[in-house]
C-alpha cells in the first residue's frame, strides 16, 4: 500500500478537492468481492501514476459524509478529481484495461 | 512478437481454470487470459453454497483463488490481459489482447457472462445510484429501508433473501406468476416474512432525480399500472455471455451462446468453448468446471494431430 493512502470524511476536503495534482478515490466497503478483486490493480495503477497522480482509498462504511455527497450508492465507485471537481467515475470493477482508460484523462 | 503457447483459455472462472489445470497435467504449454480476477463471476456473489466438497459452503472469492492456486502449481500460467480478437492463421489461432497478442495451437474460450440489463427508461442512468446488480457490494447502503429486486431465477431469489439482512423489506418483481428458483432458494424466499412478491408484474420505468426514488410497475395481465416508492433496486434477470471479442469467428445460438458439441468442440477445428459462455449450459459452477475439464481433455487430443 506504499503509493496508497487512505482518506475519510474528516480530510477528505484537504487530501482531495485541495490537492494540487489528479487524485483517483477508491470508495470501497469490507464484504465487496468486486473491492477486494481491484485492490491488487488499484496498487499496481498507483505505482505507475506514482509521478502524475495522487491514489485514496475510503471506506464508506466508516464514512458516510463524503459518499452521500457524490450519491455514491454502489461499491466500488472510483472517481478522478481535478481541482477539486470530480471529472471521470467508474462503477464496478471493470478491469485493468477500464482502469487505465479512466486514468488517461488525469 | 506473439507469445507461443499449445493452448491459451480465454476467461478464468471456474471453466477456465479446471480447463488449464487439467491441461497442464497433460504438459501442456498453456496460459489463461483473464481481465478481472480469478473467479469470474463467483466473485460477485457472497457464498457458494452448491459446489461439492465445501459442506458449509465457500466464499466466492475464496473459491477463485483456490482454483487459480491448483491451476497454477500444475503449470497454468495467468496473464491478466482483455482479449480483443480471436482470428484464423492456417492452423494456429492468433489471440489479440490489451496487453499483446498469443498465438496458439488450440484455443478454449471460457469467457462467462454478465448480468444482463433490464432495457428500461432510467437503468444507466441510474446505475450505482440506486440500480445494482451486486447485492453483497451495495446492500449496506439500504439498511432500514424497503428496497426491490427484479427477476425469478436463482440469482434473483437467493439475492433478495441475502439483501433483507439489510432492508427492511424486499419486494420482489416478476413477471410470472411463478418462481424459477431452486426449490430449496424457493422455500427459504416464501418464510422470510420481510420478503413480498409481485407476480405478473413488469418495470417499465425507473424514476429518480439524483438518485433512484421509484419503479413504475405494470400488471402483465391487468394492464394496470402502479408506482413502488423504494431507494433501490437489484436487477437479476440472466445473463449474457461475453463473445464480443469473436466478431461472428464462430456459430452461435440466438441468445448469443456459443454452439458446441458433447466435447465442447465448436465448429471451427481446435477452438472449444465452456461453461456460461456455450449453448445450452447449466449455468453452474460445478457444470462450468465439468465443462472445462471436457475440453481441455478435447483440446489435447487435438494438439497432439496439429499440423502448422
Amino acid at each position: 500500500m506504499g503509493n496508497i493512502k487512505t482518506v475519510d470524511d474528516t480530510t477528505f476536503e484537504t487530501a482531495v478537492l485541495k490537492a494540487s495534482r489528479p487524485v483517483l478515490v477508491d470508495f470501497w466497503g469490507e464484504h465487496c468481492p468486486p473491492c477486494v478483486a481491484l485492490a491488487p490493480v488499484f496498487e499496481e495503477m498507483a505505482q505507475e501514476y506514482a509521478d502524475r497522480v495522487d491514489f485514496y482509498k475510503l471506506n464508506v462504511g466508516d464514512n458516510r459524509k463524503v459518499p452521500a455527497t457524490y450519491s455514491i450508492l454502489s461499491i466500488p465507485t472510483l472517481i478522478l478529481f481535478k481541482g477539486g471537481k470530480p471529472v471521470q467515475q467508474m462503477v464496478g470493477f471493470r478491469g485493468k484495461a477500464a482502469l487505465k482508460k479512466l486514468l488517461e484523462a488525469a | 512478437m506473439a507469445k507461443e503457447y499449445d493452448l491459451v483459455i480465454i476467461g478464468a472462472g471456474p471453466g477456465g481454470l479446471s480447463a488449464g489445470l487439467y491441461a497442464a497435467r497433460s504438459r501442456l504449454k498453456c496460459v489463461a487470459l483473464e481481465k478481472r480476477v480469478p473467479g469470474g463471476q463467483i466473485t460477485d456473489t457472497e457464498r457458494v453454497d452448491n459446489y461439492p466438497g465445501f459442506p458449509d459452503g465457500v466464499l466466492g472469492v475464496e473459491l477463485g483463488q483456490l482454483m487459480h492456486q491448483q491451476a497454477e502449481r500444475a503449470g497454468m500460467e495467468m496473464e491478466y490481459a482483455e482479449v480483443t480478437s480471436l482470428t484464423l492463421e492456417g492452423n494456429s489461432k492468433r489471440v489479440a489482447t490489451t496487453e499483446g497478442g498469443y498465438l496458439a495451437k488450440a484455443v478454449i474460450i471460457t469467457s462467462g457472462a454478465n448480468p444482463m440489463k433490464l432495457g428500461v427508461p432510467g437503468e444507466s442512468e441510474f446505475t450505482g445510484r440506486g440500480v445494482s446488480y451486486c447485492s453483497v457490494c451495495d446492500g449496506p447502503f439500504f439498511t432500514g429501508k424497503p428496497i426491490a429486486v427484479v427477476g425469478g431465477g436463482d440469482s434473483a431469489v437467493e439475492e433478495g433473501d441475502y439483501l433483507t439482512r439489510f432492508a427492511s423489506q424486499v419486494t420482489l418483481v416478476h413477471r410470472r406468476d411463478e418462481l424459477r428458483a431452486t426449490k430449496v432458494l424457493q422455500e427459504r424466499a416464501f418464510s422470510n416474512k420481510k420478503m413480498d412478491f409481485r407476480w405478473n408484474t413488469v418495470v417499465e420505468a425507473i424514476r429518480g432525480s439524483s438518485v433512484v426514488s421509484a419503479l413504475e410497475l405494470r400488471d402483465v395481465k391487468t394492464g394496470q399500472k402502479a408506482t413502488l416508492e423504494v431507494p433501490a433496486v437489484f436487477i437479476y434477470v440472466g445473463l449474457r455471455p461475453n463473445i464480443e471479442f469473436l466478431n461472428g469467428l464462430i456459430k452461435l445460438d440466438s441468445g448469443g451462446h456459443i454452439a458446441v458439441n458433447l466435447w465442447m468442440e465448436t465448429q471451427v477445428p481446435g477452438i472449444f468453448a465452456a461453461g456460461d459462455v456455450r449453448c445450452n449450459s447449466a449455468k453452474q459452477v460445478v457444470s462450468a468446471a465439468g465443462d472445462g475439464a471436457t475440453a481441455a481433455i478435447a483440446a489435447e487430443r487435438y494438439i497432439k494431430e496439429w499440423r502448422p
